[in-house]
């Protein structure tokens, strides 16, 4: 078994589609997307006691809510931490292991609710879910930009979109499951849980099964590689410690992050934000609607931002992400103010494109930066931005507006500050773009030895840079 | 245990990984357009 796992034996043979590693990355990210949709059980896991109601002793929303905040805490912690793992140990062992923890997590929260045991479920899904979602995030990146130098943008981007994907198939899959177990004594989390566990479980094991990672040195037919005069493609791997050394990776880091942030405060506040600056013309149901759609947004805009920036670039792409988050940012507090309902939804629809995009022309920046060998660790480290953006995002939308509603703004303009502020963040991590330059060639490894340590130190080398 | 991809992939393999993740996908982005309808009614 081990030595299934083992990247020596995924190794493709010849004849092997290249065609065949996305559906196996989709198995895993569609599985772990599933992250998006967990605020389906919030309502029903606080009536677990009371059935129609919430009774004494029941669960509040409050501390559910870690659930969620736990598991993305350990994602970024799990990425960073098992990053060089999984680059090393392979897709197939990292998937496995996803698969394991995944399922696992969800076995574990079907315990705590049988028992009503809380602690438990922060355990199973916030821990144990986390690792899950962190390694099994970055398990096929580096796999897919191998099979990929033509087109690394749109391989990553098919992926990533999968984890933008998952909660539509979660979403209605777990309340029809609860539906069906649900008694007029019982609600059906718990068999919910073990059913989700199996076959998510099933899922990335098959992704894990059909995985191959090329053979050293394999290219599609016909492929070119980039001339070496694009100084911001290095043809030079940089080792993952090593990268964290140079500006570059925490430029990119405030790049993302300052994406991410922009992007997620809106997206949790979406529907209370478009009922509140249109009142009576966009109602719950419609707000419910608007959602939707922008989730729809969000999955296409990772694979279509994510292959434009093939033709364009990645920095380019990122400079369209700023510019134009800037000015639509900008526009929504006009669309509100003159009641325009079309444009405001256009604005939103597109900033949430680019919110996804943000996450999947990354792994392809990345690579440009510090070659292929260790992008799947660096990546890992990086989302540790996503981490930081999702305290910040939703704080800065929520303290903003009960600050302007406090303060006697009425609620169709308690936004508008948010908008300027969100605007002003793009400006920065425009800035942040702009300053991104090709690696300096005292971080590239030399044959297995990081540039840090053939370079002798990389303090005293300043003069190979 | 050895993997085994001693011939090249066939069309059926693609149709089938491509298909297994594909179907639950699209009907799970349907049902969300569906949904997302309501914003224009």
């Amino acid at each position: 078994m081990a030595s299934f796992l083992d990247r020596e034996n995924t190794v493709a043979k010849p004849g092997f589609s290249r065609w065949m590693v996305p559906p196996a990355a989709l198995c895993v990210h569609l599985c772990i997307g599933q992250a998006y949709a967990y605020s389906v059980f919030n309502l029903p896991m606080t009536k677990l006691i009371g059935i129609t109601q919430s009774a004494p002793g029941d669960w509040k929303l409050t501390e559910l809510g870690w659930i969620f905040s736990l598991a993305i805490f350990f994602l970024g912690v799990s990425s960073a931490v098992f990053g060089r793992w999984v680059e090393e140990g392979g897709p197939r062992k990292a998937m496995f292991t996803a698969a394991c923890c995944w399922a696992g997590g969800f076995f574990l929260s079907a315990i705590g609710v049988h028992f009503h045991a809380l602690w438990l479920i922060y355990l199973g899904y916030g821990v144990l879910g986390g690792i899950a979602l962190g390694i099994g995030y970055i398990s096929p990146v580096s796999t897919l930009i191998k099979w990929f130098p033509d087109r690394p943008g749109m391989a990553t981007g098919m992926a990533i979109m999968g984890f933008g994907g998952g909660a539509f198939i979660a979403s209605p899959l777990s309340v029809w499951l609860m539906s069906k177990f649900n008694t007029p004594t019982h609600i059906g989390v718990m068999e919910t849980f073990v059913i989700l566990g199996v076959v998510y479980f099933f899922f990335m094991i098959v992704g894990s099964i059909i995985v191959r990672v090329p053979p050293a040195g394999w290219a599609p037919a016909g492929y070119v590689p980039p001339a070496a005069t694009n100084k911001m493609i290095s043809r030079n791997d940089v080792f993952v410690y090593d990268a964290v050394k140079t500006p570059q990776f925490w430029l990119i880091w405030w790049v993302l992050c300052l994406n991410v942030t922009a992007g997620i405060g809106v997206l949790g506040q979406a529907s209370a934000m478009s009922q509140e600056m249109f009142p009576g013309h966009i109602t719950p149901v419609a707000a419910a609607g608007f959602v939707g759609l922008m989730s729809l947004f969000n999955m296409g805009g990772r694979f279509c931002w994510a292959s434009l920036s093939d033709y364009i670039g990645r920095k380019n792409t990122y400079f369209v992400f700023m510019v134009l988050g800037f000015v639509l940012y900008c526009t929504v507090p006009y669309a509100g103010g003159t009641g325009n309902v079309v444009l405001f939804v256009c604005c939103f629809l597109v900033i949430i494109s680019m919110y996804g995009g943000g996450f999947s022309t990354v792994p392809a920046y990345l690579k440009d930066m510090f070659g292929v060998r260790y992008v799947g660790a660096i990546h890992g480290l990086l989302l540790t931005a996503w981490s930081m953006a999702g305290i910040f995002g939703p704080v800065i939308v929520n303290y903003l507006r009960e600050y302007n509603i406090t303060h006697g703004v009425p609620k169709a303009q308690a936004y508008n500050n948010t908008m300027y502020i969100m605007a002003g963040l793009l400006v920065i991590g425009f800035i942040c773009n702009a300053l991104v330059k090709s690696v300096a060639s005292k971080y590239w490894m030399v044959g297995d030895k990081p540039g840090s340590v053939a370079n002798g130190g990389l303090a005293t080398d300043s003069a190979k840079a | 245990m050895q993997t085994t991809q001693e011939s090249g992939t066939s069309t059926l393999q693609l149709v089938l990984a491509w298909g297994f993740v594909g179907i639950p996908l699209v009907l799970g982005v349907l049902s969300t357009l569906n949904n997302a309808m309501k914003l224009f009614h």
